[in-house]
């Protein structure tokens, strides 16, 4: 129902969920910019993160700790997968890369299952984020005004992380013509195998860092992964910038629709990605199509 | 031995066979043209050469170590450098961030000062970023990007396309000033005044074949047999 502290609520719903899809979403556009794969894995590693995040709190009671288990965990994962699983496809097919992430997600979602249930399990928020913060006319849950700023420091090291390092520098190029910097002495495999880290690094964080909004279930990532992947088109493949600007645009885009009609929030989603298609074929940031 | 020797070279696109045998050698300190038609192999000899297209079968003996089928670093690393046709600068890097990736795995990499005094006009551009390079400046950052490795061989694939006159006699007398220092260059170009105006020695390929090998002046006297592979 439309009441102006109801927008403004649902405003920051947006931006919430916004920045959380930017962040997700960073992690899929860099990897899919170095690599060429599109890692269809992507939502089940935010859940991935979700879950190590909450064993890891089950067993320290610490969010500190969830968040830091989450993160490396993913890191961990990420890197292994590549070396052992990704690295065989960067020849292939892209329908075979698809089929092979598509597989990777279906096996983490039920090894999840097999060990956790479908049940939805709890992380609650740390206790200084606990409560509702009062926010003018509205009244609004603390820990999501936390997750915004939380989720804004790991954008901006994101950031400086490409924009200001050596590695990034490397990353970069990399997303702009790997087999250039491959003939340019840097060993373009060692690269993909980091920004594949570093890509599902990203969505382990944001799974543990979203955890105590949404009720955790092994499926959590499959709607994550539908969204971030309009994210990505229409911010424009392999750019950074353009992940955090169409996380925000999906944002608010499923969350105004939400106020309206919850039914119409996936169809307002792809008139947009369809509008950005029909007058910026490469994203709204992104420059040349990847082949 | 030869600073470069390849053997039965045999490369191919999907089904389509692009080199058949190619053989030649190139001396160290020495500057020699690969010339021939369009699409009579060039350009995949000198991929072929950089492990940016994997030869099926041949040897490419490389400062005494055969680098067939190796990636393209290790071959970087070894000490060669491709320039390509289509320059490949980094368009969201500026100048100097290309030139500093460039540099980052070269042990005897070269000070960007050095870079500079080569090309006074990337220093003055040092801060734009890639896409906004002229042509000609493209080109400068491309040579540079392989010079600044301080590579043993830099094969050149058509530096000169496509450039204002004007700035193909600048960057042709850079050529030759680095050739004079003694470095090794392997060149590909259509245009044949400039090829011969900087080599030592020619080959001509042919529909993948290696129809042609004599010295740069004895084809500067014999114009009847460029034309009769070049059609010039």
């Amino acid at each position: 129902m439309f009441t102006w502290p109801n927008l403004l609520s649902q405003l920051f719903n947006g931006l919430a969920l916004g920045a959380l899809l930017a962040l997700i979403s960073s992690g899929l556009t860099i990897i899919y910019g170095t690599l060429g794969v599109l890692n269809l894995a992507h939502g089940a590693m935010f859940m991935l993160g979700g879950y190590a995040g909450y064993v890891a709190y089950q067993a320290t009671d610490s969010f500190i700790v969830a968040v830091l288990a989450g993160t490396l965990f993913l890191l961990v994962v990420g890197v292994v997968i590549e070396r052992l699983i990704i690295r065989h496809f960067y020849d292939r097919p892209h329908e075979d890369q698809l089929l092979v992430t598509f597989g990777l997600s279906i096996c983490f979602v039920e090894i999840v299952r097999f060990f956790f249930s479908s049940l939805s399990v709890n992380v609650p928020a740390p206790a200084i984020f606990s409560g509702i913060t009062q926010l003018g006319v509205m009244a609004y849950p603390t820990y999501r005004l936390a997750v915004v700023g939380i989720v804004a420091v790991a954008l901006l090291a994101l950031y400086l992380m490409l924009y200001r390092t050596r590695l990034g520098m490397i990353v970069r190029a990399g997303i702009e013509d790997p087999v250039m910097v491959d003939s340019l002495g840097i060993n373009v495999f060692r690269v993909f195998m980091v920004v594949f880290g570093i890509g599902s690094m990203a969505a382990g964080f944001a799974g543990i860092v979203n955890a105590p909004v949404v009720s955790l279930t092994p499926d959590v990532g499959e709607a994550i992964l539908v969204q971030t992947f309009v994210v990505v088109v229409i911010g424009g493949v392999g750019s950074f910038p353009g992940a955090v600007l169409g996380g925000l645009i999906a944002g608010e885009i499923i969350s105004i629709t939400s106020m309206i009609n919850p039914g119409y929030a996936y169809v307002m989603l792809f008139a947009a990605m369809t509008l950005v298609l029909l007058v910026r074929p490469h994203g709204l940031l992104g420059t040349r199509g990847r082949e | 031995m030869s600073l470069l020797e390849v053997d039965g070279l045999n490369a191919y696109y999907g089904d389509s066979h692009i080199l058949f045998d190619v053989g030649l050698h190139i001396e160290r300190n020495e500057v020699v043209a690969l010339l021939g038609r369009n699409g009579a192999g060039k350009s995949t000899t000198l991929k072929s050469l950089m492990g940016v297209v994997a030869p099926r079968s041949g040897r490419v003996m490389f400062d005494g170590t055969d680098m067939a089928g190796k990636k393209s670093h290790t071959i970087a690393l070894a000490g060669m450098q491709l320039v390509h046709e289509d320059r490949r600068v980094f368009g969201s890097l500026n100048v100097e961030e290309n030139l500093v990736l460039a540099g980052l795995t070269a042990p005897g990499r070269w000070p960007l000062d050095r870079v500079y005094e080569m090309f006074p006009r990337l220093k003055e551009r040092r801060g734009s970023r890639g896409t906004d390079l002229s042509g000609g400046e493209q080109q400068m950052l491309a040579i540079a990007r392989a010079l600044i490795r301080a590579p043993k061989i830099v094969l050149l694939d058509e530096p000169f396309e496509g450039l204002a006159p004007i700035i193909v006699q600048d960057l042709l007398a850079t050529c030759r000033a680095l050739a004079e220092a003694g470095q090794t260059i392997l060149v590909v170009e259509q245009n044949i005044s400039a090829a011969l105006a900087l080599a030592d020695r020619i080959y001509v390929l042919n529909n993948g074949h290696i129809v042609e090998s004599m010295t740069a002046p004895a084809a500067r006297k014999s114009p009847e047999l460029l034309h009769r592979h070049l059609g010039v």
